[in-house]
């Protein structure tokens, strides 16, 4: 479970990004943030993620407290999240299958299960085939694809994406969407940020809109079925 | 394979990735190393060689009595009992003045010169080992032997050893110094090397965060990396200081085989050896964490 007490979040120059946000999300849900550029998307997904800390209030996920983890347990946390980040993030000295192995390698699993599981994990988004290659030679679609890879490859419990199709066409934004969705299908608890409301209509998540830093409760009821 | 083993095998494969990746880089590094620490390694080996020429040499404390030129036989015989009746004295040598003389000719290559004396120059001679070799003692005795009938000079002959002995002191005190300044110097270059690394795995080390790689994960190639460069580097400062040694004792053959012909230059001593490598090792190891540490506290995941 994640819970969001009373959060706000201020960066240095003085913007509040998040204003007394509070919630949380049960195990194995499927939340899309929604709203405008700026209204705090991202923010809320990186505290979640642990990449950011909140000015006030608490981020607590998986019963544990995020201000008050070492780094060190930071870090195993952050093992069982999967990121997957709108400019992907991707090594681009490293080929398709190391980006994906870095993971496995950080939680010490051995070459020959690491390869199992990349293997397996590029086969889920469609890349086996492009293991070899170097991220670069990817399309936009492709390299996102890749980043999904990377998250899921731990088998995370939580899925964080944000912005995922924002710089896709709409045939690999729907692809890429469908995949978080079978995600959400075998108990992975997805958030993934959009300002795109067509993602709401087809999948019928659990909508969370943010209206300047600020939750806005009238439109957080989950989408009803046509 | 426990999960500790397989990610310092990953960190020692990363390191030579590394190597490989940029072999001008980490040449020009290890070169550094190695020269930089070549100075105290040569310096010290040298010291070690002289401390072992020394031994070689006639180091047994010795005192020469000179006596006048006027001393008479009988003089010479009250004195040598008087010399033999001191319990500081193990033994005493009476050298006659015809004997120095025919030694003198034999020797120093002089015999055409010596030819030509009218009368022999010079004068009867005592030497004297005393049972301790203190230079207090030494001292002690000198003044002793200065005020007695017929002594015109005292000489200690094992004054010169005690100098080398005293400039290998203050020899070992400089490499010792040298030794921590280079070592700080070292300190900076390999940290300043593995900064530049740091500073181009940016990326590298921010998604690694962000996927959860813990510091220690980030961390330990750079170790590695930095300790290979000082095992390198150290291995090639005790070649540089080897090559010294030789260099040096092909220079001076001519010196040690009149005073120690029977000399051999000494090689690296295991320990030595192992103090220059262990140490190089450590110093980069030492070096690349302090970097790394001080950049991971500056680099954030965004």
């Amino acid at each position: 479970m994640i819970q969001l007490s009373g959060i706000t979040k201020r960066y240095s120059n003085g913007f509040e990004a998040l204003k007394e946000v509070s919630l949380e999300v049960d195990d194995g849900e499927f939340v899309i943030v929604t709203g405008h550029s700026g209204a705090g998307k991202s923010t809320l997904l990186k505290l979640i993620a642990g990449i950011e800390l909140p000015s006030a209030g608490s981020v607590v996920v998986g019963g544990q407290s995020l201000r008050r983890l070492s780094p060190q347990a930071m870090a195993l946390l952050r093992r069982n999240i999967g990121l997957v980040f709108q400019d992907h993030k991707l090594l681009f000295e490293r080929s398709v299958f190391e980006n994906v192995a870095l993971p496995l390698a950080i939680s010490g699993f051995s070459h020959k299960d690491a390869a199992k599981r990349v293997r397996a994990a590029l086969n889920k988004v469609g890349l086996l085939n492009r293991e070899k290659a170097n991220p670069i030679q990817l399309s936009g679609g492709e390299q996102q694809r890749l980043c999904i890879a990377r998250a899921i490859v731990n088998r995370p419990a939580i899925l964080i994406a944000d912005e995922p199709t924002g710089n896709l066409d709409s045939e690999y934004a729907r692809t890429i969407m469908d995949m978080f969705k079978s995600f959400n299908q075998v108990g992975v608890t997805v958030l993934l940020s959009t300002h795109d409301e067509r993602w709401v209509e087809r999948y019928q998540p659990r909508k969370l809109t943010l209206v300047h830093g600020k939750l806005d409760h009238a439109g957080n009821e989950p989408v009803k079925p046509g | 394979m426990s999960t500790w083993w397989r990610h310092q095998g990953q960190a020692l494969a990363s390191a030579l990735r590394r190597v490989a990746r940029t072999p001008l880089a980490t040449l020009l590094s290890i070169l550094v190393i190695g020269v930089t620490l070549a100075l105290p390694a040569a310096l010290y080996l040298i010291l070690t060689n002289l401390t072992g020429l020394a031994s070689r040499l006639n180091v047994e404390p010795q005192i020469s009595l000179f006596l006048s030129l006027d001393a008479s036989d009988t003089e010479v015989q009250a004195l040598q009992a008087q010399l033999q009746a001191n319990p500081a004295i193990a033994r005493v040598q009476f050298v006659p003045r015809d004997e120095a003389l025919a030694e003198m000719k034999r020797v120093s290559g002089l015999a055409d010169i010596v030819q030509t004396l009218d009368k022999n120059p010079l004068p009867h001679a005592f030497v004297v080992r005393a049972k301790l070799g203190s230079p207090e003692i030494l001292e002690q005795l000198r003044g002793q032997f200065a005020t007695l009938p017929k002594v015109d000079s005292v000489t200690v002959e094992s004054a010169w050893a005690r100098r080398l002995a005293s400039f290998n002191a203050a020899g070992e005190k400089l490499v010792g110094l040298l030794s921590v300044i280079l070592g700080i110097a070292l300190l900076i270059v390999i940290g300043n090397t593995i900064r530049l690394q740091v500073l181009t795995q940016r990326e590298e080390i921010e998604v690694g965060r962000l996927i959860g790689a813990t510091d220690a994960f980030i961390r330990r190639p750079y170790l590695y990396f930095g300790a290979l460069q000082g095992l390198v580097g150290g291995l090639l400062a005790l070649g540089l200081g080897l090559a010294g040694i030789v260099w040096l004792t092909g220079s001076l053959s001519e010196i040690i085989a009149l005073y120690a012909p029977d000399f051999r230059p000494q090689p690296w001593q295991l320990e030595a050896a192992l103090l220059v490598t262990g140490g190089a090792t450590l110093l980069g190891w030492l070096g690349a964490y302090a970097s790394v540490s001080l950049y991971l506290a500056q680099i954030k995941p965004r």
